[in-house]
């Protein structure tokens, strides 16, 4: 977009209005009751506010499912496009608005099954964006059918007898990817956790991933039952570098001083099923951004006529 | 052979072809002498012979790579009929174009001498037995060393037998050599000086042997041209369209026959402020172009018909949510992954009405690389002027095909942002449809006050997700509304040839050199037969029936399937029609016939010309579509 363009938009900036979290809130979410998706709007919207983010300079992209309408409740531009595809979209939005803020909603059957090539390339390219991957391990809005996520041997309308395989590993699959920059879990009935890495992955450069173990109450009320209950069977990581909300420390005994920038023990980590960790598994702010590589200069109308014309002698008869 | 006074035959046109294995320099050798030609004032037309492979086994009929240059003194529009001079680098790759009935009866053959002495007994009986099966022509053979007197001058033939060909050409048809020499210059310039020199020794090197030993030139007359002229294929000049067009991003993934498009756009777009992203499929290659274009960029994907199988869910939401979208479908063989390299015309119905739902948009196909270019400058404006999605549909042979035209004035305009940031009126709505024009404003992220989220599902004014019986009406009759109005702004297509008689010949698209050749043929016998050439399949442009209606008959001529009457199970009522003879045939409730042929080659004119004579007269038999 042309220099011109922006400065006309930093002109319309209107830094005297402060904006509350409910400014952000177009309309009431239409999800069932006490479906975790709330939450991930809540913080969103704390979020937002915190940022004073102007409404038109944002974009929430999404694809298709119970997560992918939370575009439609926010005070913001948004994409609500086909399933499996808010990656591509989100991609051309940054590549073309790099000034925008891309947010993009997408849930376990939308990125981690029918969206999958996407996703995987999409962590290569490191695009500047913010992905929520709030992992409800089910499908939720075609009615109750197994997701990559789904737990090995629970039961759904496609697999009465129990999902026959053990589930895909979002945060392992992710932290495999080449360029992977920003790679987190949380979860969303721990909401100061849940704020927190948010705030983080809006300010890393680059693509931040994020898993929101997400609960539903309708099809799969039992799969986070444990972890809600019990606190002790959840380790936080933490450290400077990650999120180490405060306040958490009473409620969450089992703490890990982790630090992101180590691969191997993010992936190590990511691997141990023996309790639920949150916080940022891996992080590295100095890895390329597709859109900061693939940033050219603006050139004028008249000056590309020019060049197109000087091009026309290569084929001069 | 003995060298007797050289007879120099005037003729109004010639066609040549080069043939060789793959990675022997057929096409470089081919651009060099279609390039001087078109300089020298000639009309031009190139088409390449390639293999699927990048460098099958050598030596074999498979192997075959080469270049079929037609030219003449007027404007050439197509690749002819039958070619009259032949260079050949081996028997089998010869054999191969013979099979496909390429090279006229009377053929002049420039035929490599080797094979026929060579030391392996088995090489030289595979060369008599070839000779054998090709005996059956009048071709007249001249054995040329041509191996050997490259050998003279460069340790690898391989890389020298294309440059002594060139020479041979250049005195056969008196190209100048000084025109060669710059063209070598252009081609090898980023290599060293010592390998311009080396291909130019070569070339003079062809230009003595054949003086020496050939008893024949041919003189083909040129006209100057009056206006600047530039010559390129139709994927280049698809390219320079795009940049033409102020595309800032073209989307894509490699498919064959369109990936060339997105070489010559990754080449130069950056200097125009705009990039080429390959992403990670065909679909993701849509949904980044459609990314960009909501933002306010234009933006464009290039692919071909598996291609454009995959994007159809993504081309329907682009349509739904009326964001502006180009998509080049440069078509090749089909169904599945079909014939990748060559010629057909079967992505039309596809490019209609290929996806779930109704998602009305504008299908345009260029019928010449002139075409081409400006097609991309038109298929924007329309794109954004309409929001909604513009197919081109070229085709393999434009695709490959070199031709000159007379140079484009650019316009400054064609280059202007499709941006308007300022701030969205109290009150407005996403999709203030007009409700006689179903035209709306375009909002884009970024404008204060316009913030809405887009939605594949069906959706009101307000852009809300609406289930309401008359909410879904209303969009559907707005989006198709678009394409009324746009249809408004056409004129009817031109009839080449008088506005009535016995039989009109209806075409789309690359076809229009070869059918109005063939038409123009048959006219020159007193014929009554007329073609009109359609560029708008979606909306079609206005006027047909009436058109139609000055013709007993109306029949269409395209590259692609259609069932014959009389064939076992095949009558009138289960017969399978050609693509636009199905489309015309409902548009206009006009008992349309159809010739079509799907040899995976362009249409010769003499086929259509047979099929048109056919036609004319019903007693006759019928030849139908086997490659020629």
């Amino acid at each position: 977009m042309s220099s011109l363009a922006i400065s006309l938009l930093d002109l319309q900036a209107d830094s005297t209005v402060c904006l509350e979290a409910e400014d952000y809130q177009k309309r009431a979410g239409k999800w069932c009751a006490g479906c975790g998706d709330f939450g991930a709007l809540n913080a969103v919207k704390r979020l937002l506010a915190k940022e004073q983010l102007q409404p038109e300079r944002m974009v929430f992209v999404s694809g298709i499912g119970c997560s992918s309408r939370f575009p439609h409740y926010v005070n913001a531009y948004g994409f609500h496009g086909i399933h499996g595809r808010a990656l591509p979209l989100a991609t051309g939005i940054k590549l073309a608005r790099p000034e925008l803020d891309v947010f993009v909603v997408t849930g376990d059957g939308d990125c981690i099954s029918i969206g999958a090539g996407h996703w995987i390339h999409a962590i290569r390219y490191n695009t500047d964006m913010v992905v929520m991957m709030l992992d409800n391990n089910i499908y939720g809005l075609t009615k109750n059918q197994t997701s990559p996520t789904t737990p090995q041997g629970y039961a759904s309308m496609t697999s009465p007898h129990g999902a026959q395989l053990p589930a895909l590993d979002p945060l392992q699959a992710t932290l495999g990817v080449s360029n992977a920059s920003f790679v987190a879990q949380t979860a969303d009935w721990v909401p100061a956790h849940l704020y927190a890495t948010l705030q983080a992955a809006y300010e890393h450069p680059g693509f931040s991933f994020i898993r929101v173990l997400q609960r539903c109450p309708k099809f799969t009320p039992d799969i986070f039952e444990q972890q809600v209950k019990n606190p002790d069977t959840t380790e936080l990581l933490v450290h400077e570098d990650g999120v180490d909300p405060p306040g958490l420390d009473k409620l969450f005994k089992a703490r890990r001083i982790h630090n992101p920038k180590n691969l191997d023990d993010a992936r190590s980590l990511a691997r141990r099923s023996d309790m639920v960790r949150l916080g940022v598994f891996f992080r590295d702010d100095s890895l390329p951004v597709y859109d900061e590589v693939r940033a050219v200069p603006p050139v004028t109308p008249r000056e590309k006529v020019n060049r197109l014309n000087k091009e026309f002698e290569r084929y001069a008869v | 052979m003995a060298k007797t006074k050289t007879k120099i035959t005037e003729t109004p046109e010639h066609t040549v072809e080069i043939i060789t294995n793959s990675g022997e320099g057929a096409q470089k050798c081919a651009q060099i002498f279609g390039q001087t030609c078109a300089k020298m004032g000639n009309g031009v037309w190139t088409v390449e012979i390639i293999p699927a492979e990048i460098e099958p086994p050598h030596h074999t009929v498979t192997s075959t790579s080469g270049n079929i240059i037609r030219f003449g003194t007027d404007k050439i529009t197509n690749w002819g009929d039958q070619s009259k001079l032949a260079i050949a680098f081996n028997e089998q790759v010869l054999l191969s174009r013979h099979r496909l009935e390429s090279l006229d009866d009377n053929c002049i053959i420039l035929q490599e001498s080797m094979w026929a002495t060579h030391e392996d007994e088995l090489v030289r009986k595979e060369y008599e037995k070839a000779m054998e099966e090709m005996s059956s022509r009048n071709y007249r053979v001249i054995s040329v060393p041509i191996e050997e007197e490259t050998l003279k001058i460069v340790d690898n033939p391989s890389h020298g037998k294309n440059m002594f060909a060139l020479g041979m050409l250049a005195e056969i048809y008196q190209r100048e050599v000084s025109i060669i020499e710059k063209q070598i210059a252009h081609i090898f310039r980023f290599k060293s000086q010592k390998v311009v020199d080396l291909n130019i020794e070569l070339v003079k090197s062809g230009v003595a042997w054949a003086r020496e030993h050939l008893d024949f030139q041919f003189h083909i007359p040129s006209v100057p041209a009056e206006e600047e002229r530039i010559v390129m294929n139709g994927n280049q000049a698809c390219a320079l369209g795009a940049i033409a067009a102020g595309m800032e991003m073209c989307a894509m993934y490699p498919i064959t026959p369109a990936t060339s498009v997105s070489h010559e756009l990754a080449e130069v777009i950056e200097n125009y402020g705009g990039i080429v992203h390959q992403a990670e499929d065909e679909i993701a290659a849509a949904g980044v172009a459609i990314g960009a274009s909501y933002s306010g960029k234009v933006a464009m994907t290039v692919t071909s018909g598996p291609g454009m199988a995959l994007k159809t869910e993504f081309l329907a939401l682009a349509i739904m949510v009326e964001v502006p979208l180009v998509v080049l479908d440069v078509q090749r063989g089909g169904p599945s992954t079909g014939l990748p390299t060559k010629v057909e015309q079967s992505d039309l119905l596809s490019s209609l009405y290929g996806q779930p739902g109704d998602a009305p948009r504008v299908v345009i196909a260029p019928r010449s690389i002139e075409e081409c270019f400006h097609s991309m400058v038109t298929a924007r404006r329309i794109a954004e002027t309409f929001r909604t999605v513009v197919i081109v549909l070229t085709d393999a042979n434009l695709a490959t095909g070199v031709q000159q035209f007379t140079r484009p004035e650019l316009d400054v305009r064609w280059q202007q942002g499709p941006l308007d940031l300022s701030p969205a009126p109290e009150g407005m709505r996403p999709y203030e449809w007009d409700p006689e024009t179903g035209m709306s404003r375009r909002i884009i992220p970024g404008t204060p006050g316009g913030q809405h989220t887009v939605t594949g599902l069906a959706h009101d004014e307000e852009s809300l997700v609406s289930y309401h019986p008359s909410s879904n009406e209303l969009g559907m009759r707005m989006r198709s509304r678009k394409l009324a109005v746009f249809q408004s702004t056409l004129i009817p297509p031109e009839v080449h040839g008088d506005e009535e008689g016995e039989l009109l010949v209806v075409g789309w698209g690359s076809t229009q050199g070869a059918i109005e050749e063939a038409v123009d043929r048959a006219r020159a016998e007193g014929r009554k037969v007329s073609t009109c050439q359609l560029t708008f399949l979606s909306p079609l442009e206005p006027g047909l029936k009436e058109i139609f209606g000055k013709f007993d008959k109306v029949m269409t001529v395209e590259i692609n399937y259609s069932d014959t009457v009389g064939d076992p199970y095949i009558t009138e009522e289960t017969r399978r029609f050609g693509q636009l003879a199905w489309l015309l045939r409902a548009h206009t409730l006009v008992d349309i016939d159809c010739w079509t042929s799907c040899p995976g080659q362009p249409l010769r004119p003499k086929d259509i010309y047979r099929n048109i004579i056919a036609k004319l007269e019903p007693l006759q038999v019928v030849e139908t579509g086997e490659a020629s």
